[in-house]
């Protein structure tokens, strides 16, 4: 299979090399970051173009752009793992619906384009007979999509809840652990590489919210946007709200939750027994999913976020498995 | 609740299985036997707690055993949630706050444990609310909601999921 890689920050290198490493038949004939690309369809050779990246700060030539590649390579499946932007989805939002009109297939961790336009890329992918694969913007690791679309089949969702913020976690459990102040775990975040400099999207429970936005349009299609979550972050919690939780046998932890029967759709602080399978520490993610016949379903695993981990090489594997797992799975399939 | 029933043996037994059988809990049996009745009956008045929703059930059970329900005494609040509020609560009149929700005549407030780390700083505690079931204490803690929304204080409520 060929594809296009589109973005080359942590998260595009982390597929790169694990695509040279493990050879499962997919070749790269585009790869652009945001300064340049090169096109060659007889196929890149990864190791080259990283090695130049690290040496130039650009992986190709500056004449051609992210859009160049999309437009004119030849390939299948657009790989698309570029920053994203919660307000307008965007450049991500244009690449994709370029490919798409081109028919290509698309596999991306971008939360931007699938909380903002899932409606129209959805219906958009299925007109062009192409897969649209977002695996990766939720739960990093954990194979959500995959639960939902395949293993419960036939199920209706009736809730979901979820630790969808590892940033949050990580700060939460802290606290908890050391009974450390929000400054001082936000602080202790930040220098583990969980944290970016400016953590408000995650702090505040805006990153935990697009991903609701994302799993509650994947379940009940139903149109949601960010506007529509009831929004609390964690910024504003005391040392003495964990203790107080603690002397219950409970903690505190941020909870994404949608009930569409019950029109709740919220990310908040609550306070929740220590022994519930959603109580996982550090940056881990998990997520409950509640249904009629298979009752309560819960996947715990890494997370990845909005965090900055150009400094921390071991966090970077988290997103490849589940990306390049969708390239091999949109190889046969049409959209589903 | 009051119960009269038929004075022979194993009555009481009888009467008092249907109760655990619905999950029931009994907290004190009262067994008074009034030598001058003259319908060869029993009363016994039984305090008892039950899962939210059972008590219909028990009263069928009971009446089966040919029990007579003299008196259904007024529920008790059973029904439980601990809460922790953060911010200003004394400067906002705590006690404001905790009579939003006792003033709603179907829910109380029952037990406060706070910390003040300092004058000025933001005081955190919790607040355990009892009611009488799982509808009338959502409505409580939407009263709660609205008054820490009004006074900016940080509500943290528990996760309840539906099953």
């Amino acid at each position: 299979m060929k594809a296009a890689l589109i973005g080359l920050g942590s998260v595009g290198r982390g597929v790169a090399e694990m695509i040279a490493k493990k050879n499962p038949d997919i070749t790269i004939n585009g790869i652009a970051d945001s300064k340049s690309g090169c096109i060659c369809n007889e196929g890149i050779d990864i190791a080259a173009v990283l090695e130049h990246k690290r040496r130039t700060g650009a992986c190709g030539d500056l004449a051609i752009s992210a859009m160049d590649v999309i437009k004119k390579a030849n390939y299948d499946v657009l790989i698309e793992v570029t920053p994203t932007n919660a307000l307008t989805g965007e450049p991500a939002l244009g690449y994709i619906k370029a490919a798409l009109a081109r028919k290509k297939h698309i596999v991306t961790s971008n939360k931007g384009p699938i909380a903002l336009a899932y409606k129209e890329l959805s219906a958009l992918a299925k007109k062009k007979g192409v897969a649209l694969r977002y695996e990766a913007t939720v739960g990093g690791a954990i194979p959500i999509m995959h639960t939902l679309e395949d293993g419960l089949n036939g199920n209706e969702i009736i809730a979901i809840y979820g630790v969808l913020n590892g940033t949050c976690n990580y700060i939460l459990t802290r606290m908890a652990a050391e009974g450390l102040t929000y400054e001082q775990a936000l602080m202790e975040a930040r220098e583990m590489g969980y944290a970016e400099a400016d953590p408000t999207y995650d702090v505040k429970g805006i990153d935990a919210a697009i991903k609701l936005v994302i799993l509650a349009n994947t379940i009940w299609g139903d149109g949601t946007k960010l506007a529509d979550v009831d929004l609390t972050g964690i910024d504003l919690l005391t040392p003495d709200a964990l203790r107080l939780a603690e002397e219950g046998d409970c903690t505190i932890r941020l909870i994404a939750e949608a009930i569409p029967g019950k029109k709740i759709l919220r990310v908040s602080p609550r306070l929740i027994e220590k022994s519930h399978p959603l109580v996982v520490e550090g940056t881990l993610n998990a997520l409950t999913i509640e249904t009629d016949m298979a009752k309560e379903i819960t996947l715990t695993g890494r997370g990845a976020g909005s965090i900055e981990t150009e400094r921390h090489h071991r966090r970077y594997p988290v997103y490849p498995r589940p990306l390049w797992q969708a390239c091999l799975n949109t190889g046969g399939n049409t959209c589903t | 609740m009051k119960l009269e029933m038929k004075d022979s043996p194993g009555q009481l037994v009888a009467a008092l299985k249907p109760i655990s059988e619905v999950g029931g809990n009994i907290i004190a049996v009262l067994h008074h036997r009034d030598p001058d009745t003259t319908h060869h009956t029993l009363n016994v008045q039984i305090v008892l707690a039950l899962p939210e929703g059972r008590l219909d059930r028990l009263v069928a059970l009971l009446k089966e055993q040919g029990v007579h329900i003299q008196r259904i005494g007024k529920e008790r609040l059973l029904y439980k949630r601990t809460v922790i509020l953060i911010g200003h609560l004394m400067h906002t009149d705590l006690s404001d706050t905790v009579d939003q929700i006792d003033s709603t005549g179907f829910a109380e407030v029952c037990e406060i444990s706070m910390s003040m780390p300092a004058i000025n700083e933001r005081s955190t505690s919790r607040v355990t609310i009892k009611a009488t079931n799982r509808v009338e204490m959502d409505a409580a803690v939407a009263v709660l909601r609205r008054v820490a929304q009004q006074k900016s204080l940080l509500l943290i409520e528990p996760l309840e999921e539906i099953a």
